[in-house]
């Protein structure tokens, strides 16, 4: 059968105990660390409040960094505007949520 | 293959002038970028505008794609002639990035554009594959519940002459008990192949679908329960539905439509679990026999009752 064809794949859950390196998150966005310490530096991503000597961040780090490259990259916006940008998703999202909880 | 007018798709002139298709770009790309937009079909939209201004940002492109595309319609069928952009020099300025472009858009520049972009991004990682990434929609009942659900991704891939084609292969993932929207499966080893290392690995971003009974909010579940007006003015206990089956929930008197009930724990199972949600909406049984008319008026005689009292009516 398909099944013995397609075994089931046992991945890892990235959630919020998940933590990720300043290396990891390079790694897995394709992107370089200075660009990771603008992130940081613009609000864009948050450091987990952890006592390591490198930088570490919660599992939601990884979408949030991946939607700040594409927007950067898709609609040519700069620092501020993807902080910006993701501030009023953020916003939008709640309240979508607040009228679907209101309907 | 179908001709594309990417004049038609940015919705700018024949001639329009670098700084025209730059502003139009950016006004489409605005309006159908999938982290944004929530318009219908922005994904294949946004693929579309960001093919067409590949082509016309780049004049080489641009010069081309016009002197291949006089006398061609949208939609026409389509070759191109063989050696056609051999008169124009490719500078590079294109980044394919990980779109996946149209057969058309990839007849065409597909190959140089491709390979460039791979030498520019070179591996930071020798030995270790490039990681992957991709979006699926999940079931809720896949997070309430665990087990396994089929996945089948599309995969651009370079054939040898660094032509783009799409793959398609399906994978059967083990779903966590308690992911949540937004949240990623890492598959080891599923990512892009090294040449002699270990290969990168797959990430996937799963979005819930839209569940018939219950809304999502983070962990906690909302379910919007009708109740009868007695049963709201009243209390009573009433049927109603939970991921872990039905409960028999106690309404407490005088509720009214909005009233918040909460079932701590019994939301999405994740660590720590969240919670249920029943939202109360009052039903009103429709006055459609005398009987229930009657009732009606006899309510109105019983209650001095002013909905309007807040209005100052």
């Amino acid at each position: 059968m398909s099944v013995a064809m397609n075994p089931t794949l046992q991945g890892t859950l990235i959630d919020e105990s998940t933590l990720l390196s300043i290396d990891d998150l390079c790694r897995i966005c394709s992107i370089e660390r200075s660009h990771v310490v603008a992130f940081v530096e613009e609000g864009v991503l948050e450091i987990a409040a952890i006592d390591l000597p490198e930088w570490h961040f919660r599992g939601g780090a990884l979408r949030r960094a991946r939607m700040a490259v594409r927007l950067q990259r898709d609609l040519e916006l700069n620092l501020i505007g993807v902080a910006l940008a993701l501030d009023l998703m953020d916003e939008i999202e709640s309240l979508r949520r607040d009228l679907n909880a209101r309907r | 293959m179908e001709f594309k007018d990417y004049y038609q798709v940015m919705g700018v002139a024949r001639d329009a002038t670098e700084a025209q298709i730059k502003q139009a770009y950016r006004k489409l790309a605005r309006k159908y970028h999938p982290d944004v937009s929530k318009e219908k079909d922005a994904e294949a939209h946004f693929k579309e505008v960001g093919e067409a201004y590949e082509v016309l940002k780049t004049p080489e492109k641009r010069a081309a794609y016009d002197q291949l595309g006089r006398g061609h319609r949208p939609g026409e069928d389509f070759r191109p002639p063989p050696d056609w952009n051999t008169n124009f020099e490719f500078s590079g300025a294109g980044d394919a990035g990980d779109a996946d472009y149209s057969d058309f858009f990839a007849s065409l520049f597909g190959g140089q554009s491709r390979a460039q972009s791979g030498r520019r991004h070179a591996n930071p990682h020798p030995g270790h594959g490039d990681d992957h990434h991709a979006k699926v929609m999940l079931d809720l009942e896949a997070s309430l519940k665990g087990g396994a659900r089929a996945f089948t991704l599309k995969i651009p891939e370079l054939d040898e002459q660094g032509r783009l084609s799409n793959k398609e292969r399906t994978l059967n993932v083990q779903i966590p008990k308690g992911i949540l929207s937004g949240q990623q499966i890492r598959l080891a080893g599923q990512g892009g192949k090294a040449q002699g290392g270990t290969a990168g690995d797959l990430y996937i971003e799963v979005e819930f679908q839209r569940h018939s009974l219950y809304q999502v909010e983070g962990k906690d579940l909302l379910l919007e329960l009708p109740v009868a007006p007695w049963e709201a003015a009243l209390g009573a206990t009433v049927k109603t539905p939970t991921p872990g089956g039905t409960v028999e929930l106690k309404i407490p008197p005088e509720s009214r439509a909005g009233s918040k009930l909460r079932l701590k724990g019994r939301g999405i199972p994740s660590n720590p679990p969240g919670d249920f949600y029943v939202v109360l909406q009052i039903a009103l049984p429709p006055a459609s026999d005398d009987k229930a008319k009657a009732a009606y008026a006899a309510m109105a005689a019983a209650m001095p009752f002013n909905p309007r009292a807040g209005l100052g009516m």
